[in-house]
């Protein structure tokens, strides 16, 4: 079965959504995210959608989701590399993601998930979670 | 059968000094034509009307018009470039009725039946001709308006780089729905061209702020937000201020400033930089070793 890969980067998690979204992919992602999530304990989660293309309501929906289910997991999301017709799509669709972090690229996205989560957990987790 | 092309070649001298006077007693605008230019226009377009009335018919859609149809509408739509009113437009066709009336009568006479169907076609023709001819102006106005706005529309949006990073938007005059996607496409496309975090929208140009204004201002700001780019809304002046509050505009999780400077300044310290003055920092390389940039009175670092 097709899925979208998620990577593990120390605290961190990347997802990059290079395929077209249909709906079933995007309900995987939520049950492997959020499974990976606890997994590995993660404090942080990166998305990339800057190859998406095409958004619709459910998808918009997913992404708030996926978002909502991370902060109860104790672990933040950025969104990052939005396309700009997709941000007017989203916009035009009555969402506006206000829950979600958004950052220009994975750089920038790294850096603002370093700066809110990153740097306090890591000391914390320095000492107890090495493996 | 119509007389019409007989009565005008006969006669043709007498009709164009009758028309030139009336047209001139209706309106006068010698400022935008002179006479010369007038009595040519009037001369070819009877010359050809009694070409077209040979056959008999007084139908301007017929291919026989297609000549005085052609000339009508260049006539129209230069005067509509001119500055001419739509009377006075209309004027030029249906001020040829009069003369036109007297000759048929003149060279007709006491013949009522022949004289009735004679008007009767005159009139015909001149109120179709005088029809089409403000429909072409009008046409032809349109047209220069729709040139405008196309032009204003291009006009209107330039997305400017004020620093690495940061981007401004000076709005000028009104946003409709139209305008507004131009100028939230160009600032998207602009932010990702230039991996901007901050954009600043100047509003100082927008004459009046109104619900609909605040609400495609606010969409463009979350559709930048979105794609990871923070905007600040520069420019607003007290009266705009106090009809934000009035309409119950709620612009409470964006930042606004009332001088562009202002929002500049911000967006600088965003971005981890500060404006000092040149005198202060004398070349000292800074935290990444680079020299500190300058001009004339101050320089700004980072």
């Amino acid at each position: 079965m097709e899925r979208i890969p998620i990577l593990r980067m120390g605290n961190f998690l990347l997802v990059t959504i290079q395929v077209d979204m249909h709906d079933k992919l995007a309900m995987t992602l939520q049950d492997d995210l959020t499974k990976a999530i606890a997994d590995f304990d993660s404090r942080g989660v990166l998305i990339d959608i800057s190859t998406l293309e095409i958004v619709d309501s459910f998808i918009g929906r997913m992404l708030a989701n996926i978002a909502a289910m991370s902060r109860v997991l104790d672990a933040e999301t950025v969104l990052v590399g939005m396309q700009p017709a997709v941000a007017i799509t989203l916009v035009e669709l009555g969402m506006s993601l206000p829950g979600v972090r958004t950052a220009l690229n994975v750089e920038s996205g790294m850096e603002l998930l370093q700066e809110s989560v990153g740097s306090f957990h890591m000391s914390m987790n320095d000492g107890s979670a090495e493996t | 059968m119509t007389r019409l092309p007989e009565i005008i070649q006969k006669y043709e001298s007498e009709i164009l000094a009758d028309w030139m006077k009336e047209q001139l007693a209706a309106v006068r605008r010698r400022d935008l034509m002179n006479d010369v230019e007038l009595r040519e226009q009037c001369t070819a377009l009877l010359r050809e009307l009694a070409r077209a009335t040979v056959g008999g018919g007084v139908d301007t859609n017929s291919p026989a018009f297609e000549t005085i149809r052609k000339m009508l509408s260049d006539i129209s739509a230069s005067r509509a470039r001119q500055g001419f009113t739509p009377t006075e437009t209309a004027v030029f066709v249906f001020s040829l009725k009069q003369p036109l009336v007297t000759r048929i009568r003149k060279e007709i006479g006491n013949d009522t039946v022949a004289l009735f169907d004679e008007l009767w076609n005159s009139n015909l023709l001149i109120d179709k001709l005088g029809l089409f001819t403000s429909e072409a102006y009008v046409k032809s106005r349109e047209q220069i308006i729709a040139r405008q706005q196309e032009e204003m529309l291009e006009l209107s949006t330039p997305v400017v780089k004020l620093w690495d990073g940061i981007l401004a938007l000076p709005l000028i005059g009104t946003l409709d729905s139209a305008r507004t996607q131009v100028v939230m496409e160009s600032l998207l496309n602009a932010i990702v061209a230039t991996n901007s975090r901050v954009a600043i929208i100047d509003i100082t140009g927008v004459p009046t702020v109104d619900t609909l204004v605040a609400q495609h201002l606010l969409k463009t700001i979350t559709a930048a937000r979105l794609m990871g780019a923070e905007c600040i809304i520069s420019g607003v002046r007290p009266q705009i201020a106090q009809t934000i509050v009035h309409l119950g505009i709620n612009l409470s999780d964006i930042i606004t400033k009332s001088k562009l400077a202002d929002a500049f300044a911000l967006a600088l310290q965003r971005s981890g930089r500060t404006v000092v003055k040149a005198g202060l920092q004398e070349q000292k390389p800074n935290a990444n070793g680079q020299l500190v940039e300058e001009n004339a009175s101050r320089g700004v670092k980072g």
